[in-house]
């Protein structure tokens, strides 16, 4: 029998070992956590679309992603707001240095962030995710907040690096009645992998707002976990827009660890060309009398693919919930892509879960209205694809809204 | 105002047109004159909106034969925006809710649409917010409605005023308003045909397609034309009207009947 001369494929995830081999030694305060991190990324397999919330994701474009350290790069945003504190923030150098933080906001010490570290991760069910782990076998740094009891903070994180791999790890508390106006902002301005995992734990009477905008490029992913964990009274508002990414998936997590929160998620996600957008939002009410009110959008383009996941989990603990979801989703070529599940996992029984789902191309007779008013076929389509977005830009905390142009999201995607 | 030497402003002459595999128009002629107004009466089913769809250009309709002119210009061979922007105005009988789009923002892309297709300058957001106040008056509109969404929760009323709204901003040639008075109580029609007369002059002409005679009371009309089986089955002046009001149609389905024992 003779012996083939073909050189084997190389394995699946060779990639993933090349890079875990090359990567620096762990230090630093995430040591553990990166030391942790790449073991278990040597025995996961990558997701792939055998596994059933990868089934319409596929990370082929990961392998072809540099992953050397980024370069920081400025993104182009106007004046920080008054009263805000901006941060630039990519990952690797600490970006309080030289920084004075604002009244009620304080770097967590380190004993804390062992405290607090994977707390939230773990409530939310996630500190195993293949993505969570990827952020843990790569993030050199983490960045540690409080928010201190009764204080109100405004601030804006900006991440844009060029080609690479950029790795961030954020970790929140907000202390009771604390309140948070977090604009973020994210941009690939080379080929590259961006890996964001956000931990915020909201005591009694804490209110988030977090606008998450993300811009990317046909040759660079997104892979986003942000874990909620809220505490009574608490109030939570995750509103993200993504667009241009060859592929983004976020996972918007939520926890109410005792019911009787507040839990606002709001998704814009745009894709044409042949990129990806997959949103798999996760929220849990653990008690009584909890609020959901969800709503997701999506403008699939080109042969642009939209996945949406969303699972609600309201346990027998849970009597009194009232949630409610909806996906609505624009189709605007016929190459497009739209699949979108509700996930509703409902035991107790005095509940109000309510969910929908549509998929709609532009509407003729919309078109035609406004077409008889002398505004031509194109400009239509952009007033109504506007008005579609908007529903969801209108939400985000004011800096980011004021980055957000609908301009640069369409210029992003295309 | 009938005056014979007026520039002829739309010349329809034999016009088919069908939605999907039925045909509903089949063979109208008609022609307005500047100054004009007229009124196109009939049954439902008898093709009076399907004429103002096929005039404004809605893509559902198709021209199987015919013509159409504008001020000499072949209408049928020009996109719904581009007949708006030179000058024809189609007002709804159901003006389409958008939500998330401004009224205000709707109302100022198309009058520059419109003023830049006349050689105007467009105009800023200041200029037209008074423009638009101006405008309001005609029909007697609240400004909070400019802050709306396009006809969003608009009631029946308010929709149709906000149709005349635009019509009083884009200053059209030829209007044609398609059961205008549908769903309208006595008040809101007043206000509409109020401004409907306001807008009226010997420049410009307004097509009327209505139901019923309550309109043609608020606006004079020259000629009236009654519609059936997709033709214009006779003309005649506003006492055609009212002689539709008294006899009823019966009379309709009897010329019809004579006309296909004819052609049989």
């Amino acid at each position: 029998m003779a012996a083939s001369l073909a050189v084997p494929a190389p394995a699946k995830g060779a990639w993933l070992d090349t890079w875990l081999d090359a990567a620096p030694v762990a230090s630093g305060e995430l040591a553990l956590v990166q030391q942790r991190g790449r073991e278990a990324l040597r025995q996961q397999p990558i997701p792939s679309s055998r596994n059933e919330d990868w089934r319409f994701t596929d990370l082929a474009l990961l392998q072809t992603l540099p992953l050397t350290a980024a370069a920081a790069a400025s993104a182009a945003l106007p004046e920080v707001a008054s009263g805000a504190l901006r941060l630039n923030w990519n990952g690797s150098a600490d970006p309080l240095v030289d920084q004075a933080l604002p009244a009620g906001l304080q770097r967590l010490s380190a004993d804390e962030i062992a405290q607090g570290l994977g707390h939230t991760l773990a409530a939310a069910g996630c500190e195993q995710h293949w993505p969570v782990e990827l952020n843990h076998a790569a993030a050199e740094r983490v960045l540690a907040l409080r928010i201190t009891s009764r204080s109100q903070v405004s601030l804006e994180l900006v991440s844009a690096a060029g080609a690479g791999l950029q790795a961030l790890r954020l970790l929140l508390l907000l202390e009771e009645k604390a309140e948070l106006d977090l604009s973020q902002w994210i941009e690939a301005q080379g080929s590259g992998l961006h890996s964001l995992v956000i931990e915020a734990h909201l005591a009694r009477g804490a209110r988030l707002s977090h606008g998450l905008v993300a811009l990317g490029q046909a040759d660079a992913a997104l892979l986003a976990h942000v874990a909620l964990e809220q505490e009574p009274e608490s109030d939570a508002q995750l509103s993200s827009v993504s667009s241009g990414w060859g592929l983004a998936r976020l996972e918007p997590r939520a926890v109410q660890v005792d019911g009787s929160a507040q839990t606002t998620l709001r998704g814009l996600q745009l894709v044409d060309g042949q990129r990806i957008a997959d949103t798999h939002s996760f929220v849990e009410f653990k008690g009584p009398e909890g609020q959901l009110d969800q709503l997701h959008k999506a403008v699939a383009a080109g042969q642009g693919r939209s996945v949406f996941n969303g699972a609600v989990r309201v346990p027998r603990a849970a009597q009194r919930t009232n949630a409610a979801q909806l996906s609505r989703n624009l189709l605007l070529s016929d190459r497009a892509r739209i699949d979108t599940k509700p996930e509703l996992e409902i035991v107790a029984d005095d509940v109000k879960c309510a969910h929908g789902a549509t998929v709609s191309s532009l509407q003729t007779d919309e078109l035609f209205y406004l077409q008889s008013r002398g505004i031509g076929a194109d400009q239509a389509a952009g007033l109504l694809q506007r008005a579609f977005c908007e529903e969801v830009l209108r939400e985000l905390p004011a800096a980011a809204r004021h980055w957000c142009s609908l301009e640069r999201l369409l210029e992003a995607a295309a | 105002m009938i005056r014979p030497d007026a520039p002829v402003l739309l010349e329809i002459r034999d016009l088919h047109a069908r939605v999907e595999d039925k045909a509903i128009l089949k063979g109208v002629n008609l022609t307005i004159r500047a100054g004009e107004i007229h009124a196109v009466m009939g049954r439902n089913g008898s093709g009076k909106s399907t004429l103002s769809k096929v005039l404004a250009g809605h893509p559902a309709y198709t021209v199987t034969s015919g013509s159409v002119h504008y001020r000499g210009e072949n209408l049928l061979d020009l996109d719904p925006e581009q007949r708006a922007r030179i000058g024809v105005f189609l007002g709804f009988q159901y003006p389409v809710e958008i939500p998330g789009v401004s009224n205000l923002e709707f109302l100022r892309v198309a009058t520059n649409a419109r003023r830049q297709e006349q050689g105007h300058e467009e105009l800023d957001t200041f200029a037209f917010e008074d423009l638009v106040r101006e405008r309001l008056k005609v029909v007697q509109m609240d400004p909070a409605f400019l802050d709306r969404s396009v006809n969003e929760g608009f009631s029946g009323g308010e929709k149709k005023r906000n149709e005349i709204l635009q019509m009083a901003l884009l200053e059209p040639l030829v209007a044609i308003l398609d059961e205008t008075d549908s769903g309208l109580d006595i008040d809101a029609l007043r206000i509409v045909a109020g401004g409907v007369n306001q807008l009226a002059n010997a420049d410009n002409a307004t097509l009327l397609i209505t139901h019923y005679q309550r309109l043609l009371d608020a606006i004079t009309p020259d000629y009236v034309h009654v519609m059936a089986a997709g033709r214009i089955l006779r003309t005649g002046g506003k006492e055609l009207a009212l002689e539709l009001e008294e006899r009823g149609y019966d009379w309709v389905d009897q010329e019809l009947a004579a006309l296909a024992a004819e052609v049989a």
